[in-house]
C-alpha cells in the first residue's frame, strides 16, 4: 500500500500553517498513518522469509516495525500540531460501502500512544526474540503476527465507519490471540489463550450491537452519520451500555478483567508489552470514540457508572497484582488498575459535562488522556524490563530473583524509573496525570445534586488508597527482584542484556521523565483533543507559561512541574556533592543485621511475606487458602493459594451454565451427515422466512 | 447554605449534630460493652446540647425541658441501668469485635450518603439549615439499625435501639423544634419502660439459652427441639 | 508573588532544616521530664547529627549502589516538601510549585527510597521495616489526602498558602469538617512520623520497630541524612498542624516586623504541639501492628466523615 493510494482530502486549522506546507505530501497527516500501516504489512509480509532465515527477524523485520512505530507517531504528531482533521475514502470495503479513514485529534492522540509503544518495542525486540532463534519455536508467526497486532491497532484508530472498525479490531483481536498462544506447548497458555479468544470476541459481539444501535438512528454504518444521529435516552443509554461493556471487557475493567492477567503474561515480553501498554489503550480509545464522540451527549447516571466500575478495577487491581508473585502477572493486574484510574477520570468526566461544568469536565478528560499516554509509556517499560530479566535468567517468580541491579545496572535503573512513574511519585509522569485527577475530583462542590458531590470524593478516596498501595506494590516488586541477594542460581549469574534491549527500555524511561516534568508542554499539545472532541479545550491549564500547570484557574491549584524537578535534582545534586565528593570513601564491611550471624538469601524478605500485612488487612477481597503442613521427612511447608474472588462468584457458574448448554448441543452430533443436512435445510429455510 | 451566614449558635449545632453522628460510628465499631454504654452516655449529652441550643436560639421554654429530660434519661439514668445490668450479668470484660470493621464503616457511609440523599428533596424555606441536620438525625437512626442487625449481643442491640431514638429526637428537635411536650413525656417514658423489659429480658434469655447472644435463639425453634 | 517572596524561599527552607533537630530534641526533652528524667539537653540531636557526619560510613557487602543514593533522595524529597508549608509568611511562591498533592507527592517519594533502602542489604530486619512501612502509609496516605482535601474543597484551593489564607479570614466559624480533618491529620501525622502508638522512635527492640529497622543498616553521614529527614517529618507535619488550622499570627505581608512575630508565634505553636505530643507518647503504649489497622482506619473515618460533614451540613444548599 503506497501513498497514491490515499486520496486525501486535508484542511489545516492554522492557514500559515497550510500555505508552508500543503503543498508537499509527506506533512499529510494521512500519508504518515498510510506510511505506518503499510510498514507494518509490510514488517508482517517480510517475517514469512524467517522460516528459511531466522535471523531476518531481528535484523530486518524488527527494525521495519520500528519504522512502523515511528511512522505512526509523526503521523499522529502532526494531527496534535496542526490540529487538522483528514479523511480519505479506501477503494476496499463493499461497493455500497467503502471504508472510511479519519485522522483528527483523537486518532492522532492515540496514533502517538501506539507509536511511541511499537517504536520502543521494535528497538527493543531485536534483542529479545533472539533468544527464540534456536528453539523450535515458529518464528514467522511471531513476527508476522505481531506486524498484524499492528496493523490491526492503527487501523481500528483510522476507522471512520463501523465496518472497518469491527474489521480492524477483530484483526486486532485475533492476531493478539496468536501471540498470546505462541508459546503453546504449554496447556495452561492454551486455555489463558482460549480464555482470551472467548472475551475478545464476547466483547466484540456487544461492540457490533452498539453500533447496530447507532446505525439503525443514524441511518448509516459511517461515524458522520453515526454521530448526527438524535437517540432517545433509552436508546443512548442502551448503545453506551453495550459500548461500555464491550470495550471495558477488552480494556480489563473488572468484573469482566479475568482474561487479562492470563492472556498478557503468557505471551513474549515484547507482545506483553504491545498488549498492556497498547491495545488496552485502543479499547479506551473505542470507548471515547463511541461516548464521548459519536453518542456525544452525557448522562450523570453514566458518569456514576464509569466512576464506580473504575474505582473497583483501580483497587481491586492494584490488591490482586500486590498477591502475585509472578512478575508479568502481577504487571498485568496493575494494568487493571491503571485502566481503572483511566476510567475514573473518563467517569468524572461524564459527570462534570452532565452537570454543565465543562471546564472541570475537560480537566478530568485530559487527565484520563495524559493517564493514558503514561500507562502506556511505563507499563511498556515494565513489561521489556521483565522481558530482560526472563531473556538472562529465566526467571518470572519474584520470590526467586533478588540483587539485580548490581547484575543488570541498566534495566535496573530503568525499571526504578518505570516503578516510581507507575507509583505515581513526582517528578514523574504517572503523577502528573494522578494529580490531575484529583484537581477534576477536587472541584465536586461545584455539581449541583449533593449526593454526586459526596460520591466523587470517595472515588478521590479509593484512588488515593490505590495509588499508596501501588507504591506498596512496587517497593516490593523492586526490592525483592532488584534489591537484596539472589534467590536462585539463575539469578545469581544474569548478566547484562543486549543493548537493542537497553535502548528499547531507555526510549520509554526518558520519556516517562520528560512527560513528568514537562507536563504543561504536552498537555499544551494534547489540548487540540478536547477542543475537537468536546468542543471546548483547556483554557487556563498553560496559560502561565511552560513552568506552570494550572488546570482550573492559578488560584486554585497550580503545580511547577519543572521547577520541583530542579530542585529535587539540585538538592541531591548538592547532598551528593557536599558530602560523597573527594576522599570521603566508605568502607564495605558485612551487614550489621543487628550483630545476627550475616544474613543469607534465604533470611530475606520474600515478596509473600512482603505482602503479608496487606493480605491480611484485605483478606476478605481474595479466596486465600493457606496453610502450614508438615511433610513426610519432617519438614514443614508453607502453602498458600490466593484466587481472585471473582472467579467464584462469576465466571465458574457462567462456565457451569456453558457447559451445560453444550452438552445437550451434543446431542445434535449424531453423527450422520444427512442429520446435519437437515439442520441446515432448516436453518435456511428459517432465514429465508424471517427474511421475506 | 453558607456557614457564614449562621449565627454562632448554629454552626454549633451543627458541629454538634456531626459530632453526634460520630459518636454513633464509634457506638457501632466499640468492641467492648462498657465503653459502648460510655458513648451511648456521651450521644445522649451531644443530643440534649442540641435540644438546649434550639430552645436558647428559639426561645422555646418547653425545649429546655425536653433538654433537661433527654440528660437525665438518655446520659444518665440509662447508661446507668445498662451499665449496672452488664455487671449484674458479668459481661464487663466481654468484647465482640465485629468481623469486618472496615466494611461495617463503609456500609454506615453509604448509609449516610443515601440519607442525604432521602433528605435532599426536601426543599422548604425556612427548613433550609435544618434540613442537613435532618439528614444526619436520619444517618443516625440508620446506622442504630445497622448496629441492631450486625451485633449479635442482646446488650450492644439494645444500644443501637436506644441510639435510634436518640436520631429520632434530634430529627424532631431540628426539624420542628421538638414535639409537643406531652408526646416527648411518653416517648421517655416508653424508653424507659422498654429499659426495664429488656433488662428483665436479658436475664431471661440468659436463663434459657445460657447467653447473651442472639444467634443462640436459633435454638429455640421448635425444629431445634426435635433435633 | 514579588521577589522578596522568591528570597524568603531559600531562608525558609533553611530555617526548616535549621529548626528540625530541636523540635525532636525538645520532644525528647519534654518526654524525659514527664518520666522523671532530666533527659538530653534539647540541642543533643545537633551533637548527634555532627557526631554522624564525622564519623565513618560504611556499606554492607551486599549493598546496591541504590543504598548510598537514597539517603539523599529521601532527605531532599522531604526537604522540598516541607519547604512548600508556609511557615513564617503566606506569600510562598513553593506552595503554589508544589501544592498539597504535590506534598504528599514528595513525602511517598521519600518513602518509596527509604523502603527500598531497608531492602536493599537484604536482611530480615530491613525487609520487615519495609513492608510495614509501606502497610501503614498505605492506609495512612488515603487518611491524609481525604484531610486536606477536606480543607481544599473549603478554600476551593489545593494551595496551601490559599489554604491558610482562607482560614486566616474565615476561620471563626466553627466547621465540623475542619475538626473532622484536624482529628484524622493529627493521627495521620503519628503514624506517618513514626511515634508512639504506631512506631517507637526510640527504640530498637526488634519486633516493635518500623523506622529504625529500614534504616538499621545505615552508619555515619548516611545515618545522619536519614535521621534529619526524619526529624524534618516530624517538623512538616507540625507546622501543616500549626499553620493551616490555627494560622493566627503568620505574616500577610513582607516586613521585618510581621516576619519576626510570625517567627516568635510559630515556634510558641510548635512548642505547644511538642509538649501535647511528649505527653501523648507519655500515657499511651505501642500497639501491636495490627492494631494499627484499627488506629488509621479510625484516620480515614475521621477524614471521610469530614468530607461528608462538608458536603452534607456546610455546602448543602
Amino acid at each position: 500500500m503506497t501513498a497514491t493510494l490515499w486520496s486525501s482530502t486535508t484542511w489545516f486549522s492554522t492557514p500559515w500553517f497550510s500555505t508552508m506546507w500543503s503543498s508537499t505530501t509527506w506533512s499529510s497527516t494521512l500519508w504518515w498513518a498510510g506510511a505506518a500501516v503499510g510498514l507494518a504489512l509490510l514488517s508482517a509480509l517480510l517475517s514469512l522469509f524467517t522460516a528459511w532465515k531466522p535471523r531476518l527477524l531481528r535484523s530486518v523485520v524488527m527494525p521495519v516495525f520500528a519504522l512502523a512505530g515511528l511512522a505512526a507517531l509523526i503521523a499522529g504528531l502532526l494531527a496534535l500540531i496542526t490540529g487538522s482533521v483528514a479523511t480519505a475514502e479506501l477503494p476496499l470495503g463493499l461497493p455500497w460501502l467503502p471504508w472510511r479513514v479519519r485522522l483528527d485529534a483523537l486518532a492522532g492522540f492515540f496514533f502517538c500512544v501506539i507509536g511511541v509503544v511499537s517504536f520502543a518495542v521494535g528497538l527493543y525486540a531485536p534483542g529479545y526474540v533472539r533468544g527464540f532463534e534456536h528453539a523450535r519455536d515458529p518464528l514467522p508467526a511471531l513476527g508476522g503476527f505481531t506486524g498484524l497486532f499492528l496493523t490491526g491497532m492503527l487501523l481500528v484508530v483510522l476507522a471512520d465507519d463501523a465496518f472497518l472498525f469491527m474489521v480492524a479490531w477483530e484483526l486486532m483481536s485475533l492476531s493478539s490471540y496468536f501471540l498470546v498462544v505462541f508459546h503453546h506447548d504449554q496447556a495452561a497458555n492454551r486455555r489463558a489463550a482460549f480464555l482470551y479468544l472467548l472475551m475478545a470476541h464476547i466483547a466484540g459481539l456487544a461492540i457490533l450491537l452498539a453500533f447496530g444501535v447507532m446505525a439503525s438512528f443514524g441511518g448509516d454504518f459511517g461515524f458522520d452519520a453515526m454521530r448526527g444521529a438524535e437517540l432517545s435516552f433509552a436508546w443512548a443509554s442502551a448503545a453506551f451500555v453495550l459500548a461500555f461493556f464491550g470495550f471495558g471487557t477488552k480494556a480489563g475493567l473488572v468484573p469482566v478483567h479475568a482474561w487479562l492477567p492470563e492472556a498478557h503474561p503468557v505471551a513474549p515480553s515484547h507482545i506483553s508489552a504491545l498488549m498492556s501498554g497498547v491495545m488496552l489503550k485502543v479499547a479506551v480509545y473505542g470507548f471515547i470514540r463511541v461516548v464521548f464522540d459519536l453518542i456525544g451527549e452525557f448522562h450523570w447516571q453514566w458518569g456514576v457508572i464509569v466512576l464506580a466500575i473504575g474505582s473497583v478495577s483501580a483497587l481491586l487491581g492494584v490488591l490482586y497484582a500486590l498477591m502475585q508473585h509472578d512478575l508479568k502477572r502481577l504487571l498485568a493486574y496493575s494494568s487493571v488498575e491503571n485502566i481503572g484510574i483511566i476510567f475514573i477520570g473518563l467517569g468524572l468526566a461524564l459527570l462534570f459535562l452532565a452537570n454543565g461544568r465543562v471546564i472541570i469536565g475537560t480537566v478530568a478528560f485530559v487527565a484520563a488522556l495524559y493517564h493514558t499516554i503514561n500507562h502506556a509509556l511505563f507499563k511498556g517499560l515494565l513489561f521489556m524490563g521483565a522481558g530482560a530479566i526472563l531473556h538472562t535468567a529465566n526467571e518470572h517468580d519474584l520470590d526467586k530473583m533478588g540483587g539485580l541491579l548490581r547484575r543488570m545496572p541498566w534495566t535496573g535503573s530503568f525499571f526504578l524509573i518505570g516503578c516510581l512513574s507507575i507509583s505515581a511519585l513526582p517528578p514523574f509522569n504517572g503523577f502528573v496525570s494522578e494529580w490531575f485527577t484529583f484537581q477534576a475530583a477536587l472541584q465536586a462542590w461545584q455539581l449541583e445534586s449533593g449526593v454526586l458531590r459526596s460520591i466523587v470524593p470517595i472515588a478521590a478516596a479509593v484512588l488515593a488508597l490505590t495509588g499508596a498501595l501501588a507504591a506498596a506494590c512496587f517497593v516490593r516488586v523492586y526490592g525483592v527482584a532488584f534489591l537484596g541477594q539472589a534467590r536462585s542460581r539463575p539469578v545469581r549469574r544474569a548478566g547484562a542484556v543486549p543493548l537493542s534491549m537497553r535502548v528499547g527500555q531507555g526510549v520509554l524511561a526518558l520519556l516517562c521523565l520528560l512527560l513528568g516534568v514537562l507536563p504543561t508542554t504536552f498537555i499544551d499539545l494534547f489540548n487540540v483533543v478536547p477542543q475537537q472532541v468536546l468542543g471546548h479545550g483547556l483554557a487556563h491549564a498553560t496559560s502561565q507559561g511552560w513552568l506552570w500547570l494550572t488546570p482550573v484557574s492559578p488560584k486554585t491549584a497550580s503545580y511547577g512541574a519543572p521547577l520541583a524537578a530542579l530542585a529535587l535534582f539540585a538538592v541531591i545534586g548538592l547532598g551528593w556533592w557536599l558530602l560523597e565528593r573527594g576522599k570521603r570513601r566508605s568502607r564495605r564491611c558485612d551487614a550489621w543485621d543487628c550483630g545476627f550471624a550475616p544474613p543469607t538469601m534465604a533470611m530475606q524478605y520474600t515478596a509473600t511475606a512482603f505482602a503479608q500485612p496487606i493480605r491480611r488487612v484485605f483478606g476478605l477481597l481474595f479466596h486465600i487458602d493457606e496453610a502450614v503442613e508438615p511433610q513426610q521427612d519432617g519438614r514443614l511447608r508453607h502453602r498458600l493459594q490466593i484466587t481472585d474472588r471473582l472467579w467464584g462468584l462469576l465466571y465458574l457458574p457462567v462456565a457451569r451454565a456453558v457447559e451445560k448448554a453444550a452438552r445437550r448441543v451434543v446431542r445434535l452430533q449424531s453423527g450422520n451427515v444427512r442429520v446435519y443436512l437437515g439442520w441446515t435445510l432448516a436453518t435456511l429455510l428459517g432465514l429465508l422466512w424471517i427474511m421475506a | 447554605m453558607n456557614l457564614e451566614h449562621l449565627s454562632l449558635l448554629q454552626q454549633l449545632m451543627i458541629v454538634l449534630a456531626a459530632v453526634v453522628l460520630f459518636t454513633s460510628f464509634v457506638l457501632l465499631e466499640q468492641a467492648r460493652l462498657v465503653a459502648a454504654i460510655h458513648v451511648f452516655a456521651w450521644q445522649g449529652v451531644l443530643v440534649s446540647l442540641v435540644t438546649a441550643i434550639v430552645a436558647a436560639s428559639g426561645g422555646l421554654l418547653h425545649l429546655f425541658f425536653s433538654a433537661a429530660l433527654t440528660f437525665g434519661l438518655k446520659a444518665l439514668l440509662i447508661p446507668w441501668m445498662l451499665h449496672r445490668l452488664v455487671r449484674r450479668l458479668q459481661l464487663d470484660r466481654h468484647r465482640e469485635p465485629l468481623p469486618r470493621p472496615a466494611l461495617v464503616v463503609m456500609a454506615a457511609l453509604a448509609l449516610v450518603i443515601f440519607s442525604y440523599w432521602l433528605v435532599l428533596p426536601i426543599v422548604q424555606e425556612e427548613l433550609i439549615f435544618t434540613r442537613n441536620i435532618v439528614a444526619v438525625s436520619l444517618a443516625v437512626v440508620l446506622i442504630g439499625l445497622l448496629m441492631m442487625v450486625i451485633r449479635t449481643q442482646a446488650v450492644a442491640q439494645v444500644l443501637g435501639f436506644m441510639s435510634m431514638e436518640n436520631g429520632l429526637f434530634l430529627a424532631a428537635v431540628s426539624a420542628t423544634g421538638g414535639m409537643p411536650l406531652v408526646v416527648e413525656l411518653g416517648v421517655a417514658f416508653d424508653v424507659l419502660v422498654a429499659m426495664v423489659l429488656f433488662g428483665v429480658f436479658f436475664f431471661q434469655i440468659r436463663e434459657s439459652i445460657d447467653s447473651l447472644d442472639v444467634d443462640r435463639m436459633n435454638r429455640l425453634t421448635e425444629r431445634a427441639d426435635d433435633q | 508573588m514579588n521577589a522578596s517572596s522568591w528570597v524568603l524561599l531559600p531562608i525558609q527552607a533553611l530555617l526548616y532544616i535549621a529548626l528540625a533537630p530541636l523540635l525532636a530534641g525538645w520532644v525528647r526533652k519534654i518526654k524525659a521530664r514527664l518520666q522523671n528524667r532530666r533527659g538530653a539537653p534539647i540541642w543533643q540531636p545537633y551533637r548527634d547529627i555532627y557526631k554522624l557526619f564525622t564519623k565513618e560510613t560504611r556499606i554492607a557487602h551486599t549493598a546496591s549502589p541504590l543504598f548510598g543514593i537514597a539517603p539523599y533522595v529521601v532527605f531532599s524529597a522531604t526537604l522540598l516538601a516541607v519547604t512548600a508549608v508556609p511557615l513564617l509568611s503566606i506569600a510562598s511562591p513553593a506552595s503554589a510549585i508544589a501544592d498539597v498533592i504535590v506534598i504528599a507527592g514528595l513525602l511517598a517519594l521519600a518513602r518509596f527510597f527509604l523502603s527500598l533502602a531497608g531492602m536493599d542489604v537484604g536482611t530480615a530486619f530491613g525487609g520487615m521495616g519495609a513492608s510495614r512501612e509501606m502497610f501503614v502509609s498505605a492506609l495512612a496516605e488515603p487518611a491524609m489526602l481525604m484531610a486536606v482535601f477536606t480543607l481544599a474543597m473549603t478554600a476551593h484551593s489545593t494551595n496551601l498558602a490559599s489554604v491558610v489564607d482562607y482560614q486566616l479570614h474565615n476561620g471563626e466559624i466553627l466547621r465540623p469538617s475542619y475538626m473532622f480533618a484536624l482529628a484524622g491529620l493529627v493521627l495521620v501525622a503519628i503514624a506517618e512520623t513514626g511515634r508512639i502508638p504506631v512506631d517507637n522512635p526510640a527504640t530498637h527492640l526488634e519486633l516493635t520497630m518500623i523506622h529504625e529497622a529500614m534504616i538499621l543498616e545505615y552508619s555515619g553521614r548516611h545515618l545522619a541524612m536519614m535521621d534529619w529527614a526524619a526529624q524534618l517529618k516530624l517538623l512538616l507535619y507540625g507546622v501543616l498542624l500549626a499553620n493551616v488550622f490555627f494560622p493566627w499570627g503568620i505574616a500577610q505581608e513582607m516586613s521585618a516586623a510581621a516576619l519576626s512575630v510570625a517567627f516568635a508565634v510559630i515556634v510558641l505553636k510548635l512548642a505547644l504541639l511538642g509538649v501535647l505530643l511528649a505527653v501523648s507518647e507519655t500515657v499511651l503504649a505501642k500497639m501491636r501492628v495490627f492494631r494499627v489497622t484499627a488506629f488509621l482506619n479510625l484516620a480515614l473515618l475521621f477524614a471521610l466523615l469530614g468530607l461528608l460533614s462538608h458536603v452534607i451540613l456546610e455546602v448543602g444548599a
